[in-house]
């Protein structure tokens, strides 16, 4: 910013880009964003503490954030396998299924959530073979699960895909050559790479299962104490016309949010120092 | 928070090949088809039958009830907010887009990392808190709210605050696709240009945009995407009144919640076809900007 720097500046357009879009994201995103803070001073420390650790809302987040993470843990799992088997191997139907993986990013939220709803109802595709067994997935708990499953897996496959493809298969030659087996190759040579991409796909899932919505209050049933997820509570708050209590709700998504966002930041700058690439 | 959805620049060419033409490179027969099975089965299990569960559904009772619940005058009017919502949010967070790549990919300034950071925060915000703080802005308890309902100006509720709401999820998509393939770039051709004499515009307009249109146009379709589907957030906002403030998504809700599956299927068809458009577009600029990538590669070796 100093004068010597300027006199450099070759390119037009630097205070008339920087102002707008300081301008536009104070006007869309911070300023809104600063009125859920601002919302919540109108309580009293104690009151927020009431509205934020009721038992209802207590037990939306055991759900939300429980279910969020055995989601993501499940997408980690599956998802690694998906991404390496689109990398490594070649089979029928392959580039389809590829361009399909994103499918979860470009189905509506809502389309997702009655769909779902549709194949576990006690008579739907796969509801009626889970009922013999005694499983009910659609409005119960176990509901939440699969649709944070459907609206997570894009995340696991497209951050560890790329580091895959990227791999040098020397490291893996050099140690077959040493008498490695194939699985210890995994273990010890390729998951190490893998690592920092396949954490932060885990909590790139997790993040957005948290907040998610739309695809799951069509499956969960939306039982108070049983299965009400956090972001609908502050729905619930809000048609009680009950905005602080919404807001206090909020804050605490928010915060855990925020926090989460600066692990993810940590952990894709971990990706590119092991990997040598930028995101 | 994008990490995951931004463009695979390199992934266009089946690799495969590399992995399995080695025995040092690739697993025992077995273990790779144990490895194919359990993952497609994953993937036919949670992304493919909810697809086909839409169409089949919409088209249970026919195709009669299908067209009637699409040309329902409550439809056909979520058809048009859907598309007025799109129409407003994506040009601006196009323009946007191309404002904040120009700054941060063309200049160096302090707090450049923490401003990338302030453009990702709407991913990491959940839909249903993105209507929230309009509603506390706007809304009649709002800061505004008294002002706003002086001069008779609605916008929770109605028509702008669900534009507004949906310009809040659709914020990073351009921004965050254009960021590295600008900075990745860099600037030397823009500056022979300017050194040449062309001004901004020109420079702009003839450098810098060739460059950068598949990225533009990848982020375009995330954001329209988006924009066409958002759910949570318009649903704060909206009020929910008929033929009013509902978008389609809105509208399947209301449908569904009134035991009409068939036809809110039926409109949740729409919706799923544009997914499978928007899969289709996005997989084509995906080759064309690899193919775009290479020659450029090519041409600068």
């Amino acid at each position: 910013m100093n004068a010597p720097a300027r006199s450099f500046r070759v390119l037009p357009g630097f205070r008339l880009t920087l102002g707008y879009t300081l301008a536009y994201l104070s006007l869309i995103v911070l300023v809104p964003l600063a009125a859920v803070f601002l919302k919540t001073f109108t309580l009293t420390f104690d009151q927020f503490w009431a509205v934020v650790t009721a038992p209802r809302v207590v037990a939306s987040y055991k759900l939300s954030f429980g279910m969020s993470l055995l989601a993501a843990a499940i997408n980690a799992v599956f998802g690694l396998m998906l991404a390496w088997a689109l990398v490594r191997y070649t089979f029928p139907g392959k580039k389809l299924i590829d361009a399909l993986v994103d499918l979860p990013f470009a189905l509506p939220t809502a389309v997702a959530g009655i769909a779902l709803t549709a194949l576990y109802a006690k008579n739907g595709w796969i509801g009626q073979l889970l009922e013999p067994l005694g499983i009910q997935v659609a409005f119960k708990p176990l509901g939440v699960l699969v649709a944070l499953v459907f609206i997570g897996l894009p995340f696991v496959v497209r951050t560890v895909q790329p580091i895959l493809e990227d791999l040098d298969t020397e490291l893996e030659e050099a140690a077959a050559s040493l008498g490695a087996q194939r699985w210890q190759i995994f273990r010890h040579v390729i998951l190490p790479v893998l690592l920092p991409a396949l954490l932060t796909g885990f909590a790139l899932a997790f993040a957005r299962a948290v907040g998610e919505y739309g695809s799951v209050i069509f499956i969960a049933g939306n039982i108070p104490m049983v299965s009400e997820i956090t972001p609908l509570m502050i729905i619930t708050k809000l048609e009680q016309y009950d905005y602080t209590g919404a807001t206090a709700i909020a804050v605490v998504m928010l915060m855990f949010s925020f926090t989460l966002l600066l692990v993810i930041n940590g952990l894709q700058a971990w990706t590119a120092k092991r990997t040598g690439r930028n995101r | 928070m994008s990490g995951a959805i931004a463009m695979q620049w390199s992934g266009a060419g089946d690799g495969a090949a590399r992995f399995e033409s080695k025995a040092a490179t690739r697993e025992a027969p077995l273990v790779k088809w144990i490895i194919i099975g359990v993952s497609l089965t994953f993937f036919a299990v949670f992304l493919l039958m909810p697809l086909v569960a839409v169409l089949v559904e919409a088209l249970r009772k026919g195709w009669e009830t299908y067209l009637t619940a699409l040309l329902d005058p409550d439809a056909l009017s979520a058809v048009k907010l859907t598309l007025i919502a799109a129409v407003i949010a994506v040009p601006l967070n196009l323009v946007f887009g191309v404002a904040a790549a120009w700054a941060i990919a063309k200049f160096e300034f302090r707090g450049k990392h923490f401003l990338i950071t302030l453009i990702d925060l709407p991913f990491s915000v959940s839909p249903v808190i993105a209507g929230l703080i309009y509603v506390l802005v706007f809304g009649a308890q709002g800061w505004l709210g008294p002002w706003l309902s002086e001069h008779d100006i609605r916008i929770i509720f109605a028509v702008p605050g669900i534009v507004l709401a949906t310009v809040f999820v659709t914020f990073p998509f351009v921004a965050r696709e254009l960021i590295p393939l600008m900075e990745a770039q860099g600037k030397e051709e823009e500056e022979a240009a300017v050194v040449l004499g062309a001004n901004g515009w020109q420079t702009f307009w003839h450098v810098t945009l060739p460059n950068i249109k598949w990225g533009l146009m990848y982020g375009v379709i995330l954001t329209n995407a988006r924009a066409m589907g958002e759910f949570g957030a318009v649903s704060v906002v909206s009020g929910h009144i008929r033929g009013e403030t509902n978008t389609l998504p809105l509208h399947v809700e209301i449908l569904y919640n009134e035991y009409q599956f068939a036809a809110a299927f039926a409109v949740a068809s729409l919706l799923a076809m544009l997914a499978l458009v928007t899969l289709g577009l996005k997989t084509w600029v995906e080759h064309r900007a690899a193919a775009a990538h290479n020659e450029r590669q090519d041409g600068t070796s």
